[in-house]
């Protein structure tokens, strides 16, 4: 199949990017990145510069991919990270539009590159149990029902890809903070600390620069792991309750 | 060189007890004056950087990636072992170390695995306390599921994401010690070299690989949680940055490098489809619970298959083998990976394989589907059902127990499995070798240690399924925390490390010469297709089934590939940039090395023993034969560009008979 | 107080407020509704010239008015802030826009449909309350002393296809502002139950539809069948 791909290029976080367009010949049983790499091997052969993108499992987990593929975070299939995308949901003769994963938090490094390093100083403000290596009761010993243990799980299921702070139009990372304190603040062994963890990393999410959530939705639409919107109202019920409720400030 | 591994004395099973009461303490006060180097925030590196830091050392922790969220232990499905015999069914310490031994073919070290098989225990209740939503029961207690053909249930498992919720347990351990500044994270440097002062392991050199700047960091000593080097071989499960260069570097600083031919060969990987293909993805073993393998009895049927003008389903039940089962009557399909590998193997050598290239067998559920769906019917009383409602029911079943994977299996392949078999093949999946470690996880260049996969000590010739995980924790957490108080309890009086030493600016000014080399090739040939032609000569001559006269010619073979690579390869940009073509250019150049010393040492090996098969020696059935009289050693290889120097380590049995394997 | 200060001005303070003025201004509406519909009695404006007295001269409806005005201009410079904010945390917006199949066309333009109703609010304000606040209104007596006959300039207003035409483009910005705004302001809140959030969401959209539609059946009604007559 022959396609026309319509690539963000940009130096660096200082310089102006631009679409450049590229044609390519790809096959219906590559991924996306594999069709990427076809690309970029043309490119190193007519001594061009590659096109830069991120990736590493190539198995729809490490959340290191990071493109919008027609204005979608990770492409068109829903529940499917970038690298999972295989082209034969595409046709002979489309013109594909790729692009960085777009907000003011993750400035460009290079073409499709983009720094995701506030998700983990969110993480930093309270995205953890504080429990040092040795101290732990036995595994068994605090019982969690079955269904809490499989939507803490869901919740823990985010691979931190960013996809939906590109994916909401306010630039929100609501879906991100929301599945770690959902997680964690489901499980007995988290609600311990929930009110500090709540309050810090919302501040932290702030402190940022990440917009404000107006319950669009279109994070969890493009999450490739299909984070449920429950989690971003147990976060909002979570921050009231500290915020308002509890004595902490 | 004498390789001590330094095995505390008394009873096996007393042995790590006693070592932990005897082993000499850092006072906390001396602790926050001791520097650690953490190299990799994978499993080991995440968990040992966490553990120190809230030890109270100052911990400077390294990733490649963006973020230390992102290291390949995300991607282990299956689960962790844990001998907590919560299920009631045997399972001991002493069990689970067995297996161990028994599963890596003889050729690991009996008192490191003990230690492994006691601290596993400790590690599930470190994880659950941290948050790991491992997968539970109606009750609210932790469940179990039996895994990779052990006759326990003693695999803990978080859905088909264990390896994700454990490393992202371990990445909140760390990032709380990053927040409380016990740990410091430097996201996107990769060591490019390892400073060795005065004999000891005293700093790093690492790439900024956002600037392309090399930057000195000093330490009273360095840890390398760095994993496995599967991508030697270019196709493996593997991910793309997984590579080598900070455990090779150390080798070319005279580390040792034990046993680097035991790679394993996971059987159950989706095959490739194309040349393009840039890598292999693994779909779990627990489908060959359900799954029966078979490839046609007749050439010219898969022949036809081959070319596309039959299907699976155009296949009569006599005109299939289930070879697994015909060879292995008492476990069938449950035969441990290296013997399903390599029996797949064989099947396609004969030229039965089902895919386009001929290189995939038949995973098959229908018998499966058909089991449970009357198991369905006859559990809802109903009669006189018809084959499809049986076959729709039993979908349903097999849909709830392995929905997930047959969802990616389709994603990837276009294929819908429910109707056509999977096609599967084997694929290169982890390495077994690594830095030769001690007892202590210490190199022989004293304060260099290595965790998790980056060592060699606990998984022998081949690795049990949901063992990695538990390695590399039980490295990091419990492990290591201990024992490296062996030599920082030494160093108290060493103060901080002066990077401005003539040592780090001589390392830093050979690391710069060996990477703007690179650059200044300008020849016409990209990386991408140099670690192509490596990764060929690596599976066609030292993968699944290796000879003498292969080796040799595949050792000659990558020589002159390398030559090569350093006259033509074209690697675009500059080395003061974002650049990541020059990384997996100077990432292929350390493999090509590495893989030379695979083919030496799979042909030291004068025996077939877990993923390592030498075609000469097989027994008449075609199974491998193991030479306990002369090769019950660890090789580690002292590098020499001319030839490498091989070390031996006599592995003493005092606990476990040495048996053949058998699983007729 | 610092704690009160950091809760409303953090974001999800901000949103707190967003959520509850909404909910104050939806109860408005239907408040509002019950008044309208005095409109269609057909008794010449009697009904609706006594409940616009008793509105205008009870004290603690007077007292909730000015509650209500505070409210709408809360509401409305809450959302402007936040869109202005979230605009910036956005920067360079994507080349290609999202069209994923879940999110609504409301859920996105929520602060343009919001400058629409107010701009509605604006020319609706204008046209009647000001007009009554101003004295430009007959009087009238129904046999309890004279009261203002607002209904003679509703009359007029219904009359006038201009000011019908700029009514039904308001409420149909209203109504798309309340597809999203109803369930969105619970969700805020974090009410959300998998029980109950399904009829939260099926209240919300009847609500959006059937309270603009009857906001809208009186223009239309007077210019078509009462002032054509």
């Amino acid at each position: 199949m022959k396609l026309t791909l319509k690539i963000w290029r940009q130096k660096n976080n200082k310089s102006q990017g631009k679409f450049e367009t590229y044609q390519v010949e790809a096959n219906e049983h590559m991924s996306f990145l594999e069709m990427m790499d076809v690309l970029n091997e043309q490119l190193i052969a007519e001594k061009k510069e590659p096109v830069a993108f991120e990736h590493d499992c190539r198995e729809g987990i490490c959340g290191t991919c990071s493109m919008d593929i027609n204005g979608r975070p990770h492409g068109p299939m829903q529940g499917t990270t970038t690298c999972q995308v295989h082209m034969r949901v595409f046709k002979d003769g489309d013109t594909i539009t790729i692009e960085p994963f777009r907000s003011t938090v993750f400035p460009v490094i290079k073409d499709l590159v983009v720094d995701r390093a506030a998700l983990d100083r969110i993480i930093q403000a309270g995205g953890y149990i504080s429990v040092n290596t040795g101290q732990a009761v036995d595994g068994n010993a605090i019982p969690i029902e079955k269904d809490e243990a499989m939507k803490a799980f869901d919740a823990a299921a985010c691979i931190g890809c960013g996809a939906c702070v590109s994916a909401c139009p306010n630039g929100s990372a609501m879906l991100f903070t929301s599945a770690k304190v959902s997680h964690l603040g489901i499980l007995p062994q988290g609600k311990v600390e929930s009110s500090r963890r709540v309050l810090n990393m919302v501040a932290q999410m702030d402190k940022e620069g990440f917009g404000m959530c107006s319950n669009i939705g279109a994070c969890s639409a493009e999450c490739p792991k299909e984070i449920s919107l429950d989690n971003i109202a147990r976060l909002n019920r979570e921050y009231f309750k500290a915020s308002l409720a509890s004595e902490k400030a | 060189m004498k390789l001590d591994s330094k095995i505390p004395a008394g009873k096996l099973s007393d042995k790590w007890q006693q070592f932990k009461s005897e082993v000499p303490l850092v006072a906390p006060n001396n602790k926050r004056r001791i520097d650690v180097i953490v190299v990799g925030t994978g499993l080991a590196g995440a968990s040992a950087a966490a553990t120190l830091g809230e030890l109270g050392y100052n911990v400077k922790a390294f990733t490649f990636h963006d973020s230390p969220r992102r290291a390949h232990s995300i991607a282990a499905q299956g689960g962790i072992n844990a001998a907590k015999n919560y299920q009631n069914d045997g399972d001991s310490v002493y069990r689970l170390f067995y297996d161990t031994i028994k599963g890596g073919d003889y050729r690991s070290r009996e008192a490191n695995v003990h230690r492994l098989a006691e601290v596993s225990t400790q590690i599930i209740d470190q994880c659950v306390a941290q948050g790991v939503p491992f997968a539970r029961e109606y009750g609210g207690l932790l469940e179990n599921r039996s895994f990779g053909g052990v006759q326990v249930s003693r695999t803990f498992y978080a859905k088909g994401q264990t390896g994700q919720q454990l490393l992202i347990g371990a990445y909140q351990a760390l990032s709380r010690q990053i927040s409380l500044g016990t740990v410091t994270m430097y996201n996107r440097h990769e060591m490019v070299d390892l400073v060795v002062i005065d004999g000891k392991a005293r700093g790093i050199i690492a790439r900024n690989l956002l600037t392309g700047k090399l930057e000195r960091f000093g330490a009273h000593c360095v840890v390398l949680g760095t994993g496995g080097y599967g991508n030697v071989f270019y196709l493996s499960t593997n991910a793309m940055g997984s590579n080598v260069s900070a455990a090779w570097r150390t080798v070319r600083r005279g580390a040792l490098m034990a046993n680097p031919c035991f790679t394993q060969i996971h059987p159950t990987c989706i095959p490739q489809s194309g040349e393009y293909q840039s890598k292999l993805t693994l779909m779990s073993e627990s489908l060959r619970n359900d799954g029966r393998v078979w490839v046609p009895k007749k050439i010219e049927d898969a022949k036809a298959i081959q070319q596309g003008k039959k299907t699976a389903l155009d296949i009569a039940e006599e005109d299939r083998d289930y070879y697994l089962e015909r060879r292995y009557p008492a476990f069938g399909n449950l035969v441990p990976r290296d013997v399903a590998s390599r029996a797949a193997k064989v099947e396609c050598d004969k030229g039965l394989g089902v895919s386009p290239t001929g290189l995939a067998v038949f995973l098959d559920f229908s018998a499966a589907i058909e089991r449970y769906g009357k198991s369905e019917a006859h559990s809802k009383g109903m009669e006189n059902v018809s084959k499809e409602q049986i076959m729709a029911m039993g979908t349903k079943v097999v849909e709830a127990k392995y929905g997930n994977l047959f969802e990616m299996y389709e994603k990837i392949s276009g294929e819908n499995p429910y109707k056509f078999p999977m096609k599967i093949y084997p694929a290169v999946h982890y390495t077994m070798g690594g830095l030769w470690v001690d007892y202590n996880l210490e190199t022989n260049i004293p304060g260099l240690f290595a965790t998790g996969e980056a060592n060699f000590s606990d998984h022998g010739a081949n690795r049990l399924g949901a063992s990695a995980l538990m390695q590399g924790l039980a490295d990091g957490y419990f492990v290591l925390p201990y024992t490296i108080g062996t030599f920082l309890s030494k160093e108290i009086r060493t103060p901080k490390v002066d990077t401005n030493s003539p040592e780090f600016a001589a390392v830093e000014a050979e690391a710069k010469k060996r990477i703007d080399g690179l650059i200044n090739v300008k020849g016409s040939q990209s990386v991408e297709s140099f670690h192509r032609r490596l990764g060929k000569i690596m599976w066609d001559y030292c993968g699944m089934s290796r000879s003498a006269e292969g080796l040799l010619k595949g050792r000659q073979m990558i020589r002159s590939l390398r030559e090569e690579f350093y006259k033509d390869v074209f690697v675009p940009g500059t080395s003061d940039e974002f650049n990541p073509e020059l990384e997996k250019a100077y990432r292929v150049a350390d493999f090509m090395e590495l893989g030379e010393l695979m083919m030496l040492d799979a042909l030291n090996r004068n025996e077939s023993c877990g993923g390592h098969f030498r075609e000469e020696y097989q027994t008449p059935e075609g199974e491998a034969l193991r030479d306990d009289a002369n090769y019950t050693y660890v090789a580690a290889w002292e590098w020499d560009d001319q030839e490498p120097i091989l070390h031996k380590e006599e592995l003493v049995y005092e606990e476990v008979e040495l048996k053949t394997r058998s699983y007729k | 107080m610092g704690w009160l200060a950091n809760f409303l001005t953090s974001s999800l303070g901000r949103k707190l407020l967003m959520s509850l003025t909404g909910l104050f201004l939806i109860l408005f509406l239907v408040v509002h509704l019950i008044g309208n519909l005095q409109l269609l009695k057909g008794d010449e404006g009697q009904s609706f010239n006594e409940y616009t007295q008793f509105m205008t001269h009870n004290p603690l409806i007077k007292f909730i008015s000015y509650g209500n005005y505070f409210f709408i201009l809360l509401h409305a410079v809450l959302g402007i802030y936040i869109t202005v904010k979230n605009r910036k945390s956005k920067g360079v917006k994507g080349a290609v826009s999202n069209r994923a199949e879940s999110v609504s066309w409301a859920s996105k333009n929520m602060a343009l449909l919001g400058i629409l109703i107010f701009a509605f609010l604006m020319l609706h304000m204008g046209d009647f309350w000001l007009k009554m606040k101003l004295n430009q209104t007959e009087w009238i007596d129904y046999g309890n002393g004279e009261i203002k006959n607002l209904y003679k300039v509703v009359y007029a207003s219904y009359s006038n296809w201009l000011i019908v035409g700029a009514y039904l483009v308001g409420l149909l910005a209203l109504s798309y502002h309340l597809w999203h705004g109803f369930a969105s302001a619970f969700q805020t809140l974090g009410l959300h139950h998998k029980k109950y959030t399904p009829i939260i969401e099926f209240l919300g959209k009847a609500f959006a539809i059937i309270v603009p539609l009857m906001f809208a059946i009186l223009p239309l009604y007077y210019k078509l069948v009462i002032t054509a007559a």
